[in-house]
């Protein structure tokens, strides 16, 4: 059941074209990463796809009634504006005190209720933005960049939370990273975007991509060898634990249907 | 008892607040401030039109706030410098009224009663009017608080969650407008912005939630309405601007106390 869907979607900024022919869908229950050097579209994709930006042409079209989480790359909240974690998971629906606390227990946060937002690190805020988007039950999460002011141990926890959310829910997520790495390992299915789609496909077949690596160049080798040493090993044996030369603590459980 | 012009200029303090507090609150969230100014300063040209056309003051001074307010939003929103733009449009605005108003000999006389109000002259109609375009505002702030909020921490959180920002903002910007024809026999057009946003500020010392903060202003505000009338009555000062000293004087408290 394809959830959203964007067919020969184009946006531009005035004169300029900054995202040219996207076509792209997501499944109930895959995960798919956008990955792309800066200024390549990525962000603006997601906007595009969650309605904030609009499209010049082409079409995006949502199942209906579609009950989306979006977690944006950073919140800035003023610091005039008093808010604890509490009152923010209740915006714009609010949530009982049970869900609240068991959601944020959840993504590792709990007893922070009663934190002022603007009080947070970003690793918290992060948490705190995921919280609430799964508070509202989405089928799709949309995340920008979920992962900024994580460091690794964090990041590598916030991408297993999201595996285990879609195992459990079975929402499916669109995401948006840089960090190939982590991200590859945790994804069913990868798009490369530099205005436009240069390829897509399973991590493995991307990462062999030329195009991948024309967009990517030298700079990913060490990343890329790390990846493919991952995917290299047979994972239909359930989680297999791999010891890698960082602080990396990686469970996958890919089902490639 | 309305018979007493103290009560009534009490009464009229306090419904004004009602409506100040929350939608201060917003003000100063969304660093609108100098927002309010420019509507308020165009209240006074909204005075000249409804004395040159025989309507009633209150009808010229919200339809200019409105037209001001929404013209400095559509503004914004296509992206203009927004301290240079709003810096021409409030104090032309005002200026253009000022001269405007020079055209009605009877009105020279008492025109700081538009500049700085008048709250002891209020009448018992002026007074039903403070009290309906408070309730009206407050209602219409209450009914859309959650969306309101949400667009106003991120407008990008708002579109996901089918919000529309713009739409929002008008909704800021309409009880912007009425709070100004309201205020202004209360305060003046040169001060009404100060009662939107000291009693807001001073609240945000003390409040942890954004509810909190709006009812702590409107408690400031009636406070501070209250404690001017008092001064003024006391001192023989002013009484707009004595509103706005006490309200002052009790931001400074609440930042002090918030210091410890």
């Amino acid at each position: 059941m394809k959830l959203i869907t964007a067919s020969h979607v184009c946006v531009r900024f005035g004169t300029d074209e900054v995202l040219h022919d996207i076509n792209l869908d997501v499944s109930k229950g895959e995960i798919v990463t956008i990955l792309g050097p800066n200024g390549s579209g990525k962000s603006t994709l997601l906007r595009a796809l969650l309605g904030i930006v609009p499209v010049a042409e082409g079409r995006i079209t949502r199942a209906p009634g579609l009950r989306i989480g979006h977690v944006p790359q950073k919140l800035m909240i003023d610091r005039t504006m008093p808010i604890t974690v509490r009152r923010f998971l209740s915006l714009p629906t609010r949530v009982t005190d049970a869900a609240a606390e068991e959601t944020l227990a959840r993504v590792g946060m709990a007893g922070h209720g009663t934190d002022q937002m603007t009080t947070l690190s970003g690793g918290q805020q992060q948490r705190v933005l995921l919280a609430r988007a799964l508070l509202g039950a989405p089928q799709l999460l949309m995340l920008d960049e979920p992962t900024q002011g994580l460091d690794q141990p964090g990041e590598a926890a916030f991408y297993r939370l999201i595996e285990e959310v879609r195992t459990e829910t079975g929402a499916a997520v669109l995401m948006i990273s840089h960090d190939l790495h982590v991200v590859m390992a945790a994804s069913d299915r990868v798009i490369c975007l530099n205005g436009h789609i240069c390829c897509e496909g399973t991590p493995r077949v991307v990462s062999t991509a030329p195009e991948y690596r024309a967009l990517f160049g030298l700079g990913t080798q060490g990343a890329l060898a790390l990846y493919r040493h991952d995917h290299d090993h047979d994972h239909k044996d359930g989680p297999a634990h791999h010891s890698h030369d960082h602080r990396h603590d990686h469970r996958h459980e890919h089902d490639h249907a | 008892m309305l018979d007493d012009f103290l009560v009534r200029a009490g009464l009229a303090a306090v419904g004004l607040s009602l409506a100040t507090g929350p939608l201060g609150s917003f003000v100063v969230w969304r660093r609108m401030a100098y927002f309010g100014d420019a509507t308020a300063h165009a209240a006074i040209l909204g005075v000249a039109l409804a004395l040159a056309t025989d309507l009633p003051i209150g009808l010229g001074t919200l339809t200019v706030a409105l037209a001001m307010a929404v013209t400095v939003a559509g503004l914004s929103a296509r992206g203009w410098a927004m301290d240079t733009t709003l810096g021409v449009l409030a104090h032309s605005a005002l200026a253009f009224g000022l001269v405007a108003v020079s055209f009605f000999p009877t009105v020279r006389t008492d025109l700081s009663a538009y500049l700085f109000g008048d709250i002891l002259a209020v009448s018992r109609s002026d007074l039903a009017l403070v009290w309906l375009g408070a309730l009206a505002v407050v209602a219409l702030l209450a009914w859309r608080w959650q969306a309101l909020l949400t667009a106003t921490l991120s407008e990008d959180l708002a579109h996901a969650a089918g919000i529309r920002p713009d739409r929002e903002r008008l909704v800021l910007v309409i009880a912007l407008a009425s709070v100004v024809a309201v205020a202004l026999k209360i305060v003046g057009a040169l001060l009404i912005a100060a009662m939107l946003i000291i009693p807001a500020a001073a609240a945000r010392s003390l409040a942890r939630t954004p509810e909190a903060m709006a009812a702590i202003a409107v408690a400031v505000g009636a406070l501070s309405g209250l404690g001017g009338l008092a001064l003024s009555l006391w001192q023989d000062t002013p009484t707009g601007p004595s509103i706005i000293v006490v309200a002052a004087a009790l931001f400074a408290l609440a930042s002090i106390r918030r210091q410890r």
